[in-house]
């Protein structure tokens, strides 16, 4: 089913600079990732998975290297340019759900939506999300904060589809969660790659995955 | 079409009322300063302009100080104007020139040491011309000079030496053995402050009086002309300077345009530097607007940083915090508005003593004006914490606590 690339890196480096020296996060990665994948990235802690995601999110630059999104180089884009591709092109799932506090469930799956369409959505698209999700309508009136955190996960992924991206980013998605809720989450995530959608998992949980067509370890910012 | 953005500001200026609160609050009392300032320098302005123009029919002619003396003018030269007279010559010349334009009389004037009973004192002693005395005062008491003893008194002055129809005053220095003894036979009614003559502390006699005392007839210190017409204030105070003046500066010609012009544009600086000293109330409130809009970025760095992730340009950030501030300015500015009315009709009220100028135009635009300045220095607050948010690394603020 994997298509043509659809993200391409050539060795990327991150170097944080530190008063006690340089930390290079991410050391000459090479990889591709091809279209409609299920990529697990594993690796411990300080292993640098969540920087490698943060690049391939397009939330942070490389230090050195060149990073390809549908064959274009991110090097060469600006902050708008880039802001533009997280908006249409990916869909970012958090661990800790990063709903927005002040908006209820409902505006949070609108947000990114007004941000594309600069209108309200009047195609029912977003309900639809939401309800896909498992989120009703009375449900999806209240704010995050009063939603459990299988709720707002479910919330979240609503979000990260309103844009209908081609790359989802998920950043241990189930590690706030109880294993039932955290297994539900990881099914709705299977279903959606098989409809198409490239799937990148950050996790050090093997239950998580084992749900992925490929697994990419990292350690001390190299890909083993 | 809602604006999400616009949505979430208000919505944190809803869940920190208080703190926003105090924040317009600095807006409100900056707004109410500013207006009721400038509403109260407005009205004195105009309470003026309408006293004085009440002798805006007025002109006023008087020697040139630089001419005639030449070389041979000597030490006395130094006199300044009040040395220069105005000959009687002149004085047919300008008659030939004004009469056209209303009234034109000389003026007499010294000023010199009084007595009345043992209180001394000094006084202006103005000669007129019997009839010209008719023109233009209007009696309180008494009755109009018959002899060259007789005189009119001002009323500020009859109320200090307590003088009646009847009272006697000594007039010249005892000390020099110059003195002359007239009587009062008519009080003035209030004149008020005024450039042609100014009455209230004044004694009037005739001009044979004056020239008794002080000699010097057919020599003049001023020169009036009362005109028909008020409009025809420049045109007859340039005829007079263009003939009078041909061959040498002769003489000097002030009509009350001028002075209002003066009075009028020191009031307007005087107001603009109490609206500046009331502006420094608005220098504290950008200050705690500032602080507020710095609190609110730290606090939704989080929050930014979410945005950013899933696609929120940095100019949608700046927005929702340049909205913050500028819902702030304009519920500040509102209020504040609205207050000054009522504040700066009670300033007006106390400081100029009317409030017959405040509804007008001149007077209430200092509130539309304030309330313009009171937004403009909340957004101007609110750039610097918007632009801060903006500026911040995505991956850094998500993961702020």
């Amino acid at each position: 089913m994997p298509g043509d690339s659809i993200i391409e890196l050539c060795e990327v480096t991150k170097v944080y600079p530190l008063p006690a020296g340089n930390v290079i996060a991410l050391d000459r990665v090479s990889m591709t990732i091809s279209d409609g994948e299920f990529v697990a990235i594993m690796g411990p802690s300080g292993s640098g998975k969540t920087t490698l995601l943060n690049q391939l999110g397009c939330l942070d630059r490389p230090t050195s290297g060149d990073l390809f999104i549908s064959d274009r180089n991110t090097r060469e884009m600006n902050d708008r340019e880039l802001t533009s591709l997280r908006l249409n092109t990916i869909g970012y799932i958090f661990q800790r759900f990063n709903l927005l506090p002040l908006l209820s469930a409902y505006e949070n799956v609108e947000f990114p939506y007004l941000m594309k369409h600069r209108r309200p959505d009047s195609s029912g698209r977003v309900g639809d999300l939401l309800a896909q999700v498992g989120i009703d309508r009375a449900m999806a009136t209240h704010k995050p904060p009063e939603l459990s955190g299988g709720q707002q996960q479910r919330v979240a992924i609503a979000r990260a589809l309103v844009n209908d991206p081609q790359i989802l980013l998920c950043d241990e998605p189930t590690g706030n969660l109880d294993s039932v809720t955290g297994q539900q989450i990881m099914e709705m995530l299977t279903e959606l790659n098989r409809k198409g959608r490239t799937i990148i998992i950050v996790t050090h949980d093997p239950g998580v995955a084992r749900y992925a067509q490929r697994i990419i370890k990292v350690r001390d910012g190299r890909v083993t | 079409m809602k604006d999400i953005i616009l949505q979430i500001s208000l919505r944190s200026i809803r869940i920190h009322f208080l703190r926003s609160v105090l924040a317009a609050l600095g807006i409100v009392i900056g707004v109410v300063a500013i207006s009721s300032m400038g509403m109260m320098g407005a009205n004195m302005t105009l309470s003026v302009t309408e006293e004085l123009s009440k002798m805006a029919n007025i002109v006023v002619i008087t020697a040139a100080s630089g001419s005639g003396g030449g070389p041979g003018g000597g030490p006395g030269g130094f006199g300044g104007a009040s040395d220069k007279k105005i000959s009687e010559e002149e004085f047919r010349d300008i008659q030939k020139i004004a009469e056209k334009y209303g009234l034109v009389y000389v003026v007499y004037r010294e000023s010199d040491t009084i007595k009345v009973g043992d209180v001394k004192g000094r006084s202006t002693i103005y000669g007129l011309d019997e009839d010209v005395m008719r023109q233009i005062f209007t009696l309180s008491d008494g009755v109009f000079p018959k002899s060259t003893s007789s005189v009119l008194v001002g009323p500020t002055l009859a109320e200090r030496y307590d003088l009646k129809i009847g009272s006697r005053i000594k007039i010249g220095d005892e000390d020099e053995g110059i003195t002359n003894t007239v009587k009062v036979v008519g009080i003035l009614e209030e004149r008020g402050m005024s450039n042609d003559i100014n009455s209230d502390m004044a004694i009037i006699g005739s001009e044979k009086l004056f020239t008794g005392i002080y000699g010097n007839e057919g020599e003049y210190d001023q020169v009036n002309l009362i005109l028909n017409d008020i409009n025809d204030s420049q045109k007859a105070r340039a005829d007079i300077l263009d003939k009078m003046n041909r061959k040498e500066t002769t003489v000097n010609v002030q009509d009350s345009s001028r002075m209002l012009e003066s009075i009028t544009s020191s009031l307007g600086t005087m107001t603009t530097f109490v609206m500046a000293i009331a502006g420094i109330s608005l220098l504290v409130a950008a200050t705690s607007i500032f602080n507020v809009m710095m609190m609110s970025v730290t606090e939704r760095v989080r929050e930014i940083g979410i945005m950013r992730s899933i696609g929120a340009q940095k100019s949608e950030i700046r927005r929702m915090f340049l909205y913050e501030s500028i819902v702030l300015g304009v519920v500040g500015a509102t209020i504040g508005a609205v207050l000054a009315l009522a504040i700066g009709w009670v300033v007006v009220l106390a400081m100029v003593g009317s409030t017959d100028y405040f509804f007008l135009p001149e007077s209430l635009w200092y509130i539309p004006f304030a309330m313009l300045v009171g937004i403009a220095v909340c957004v101007l607050s609110g750039v610097y914490p918007a632009w801060r948010a903006a500026g911040l690394d995505p991956v850094e603020a998500l993961r702020a606590e």
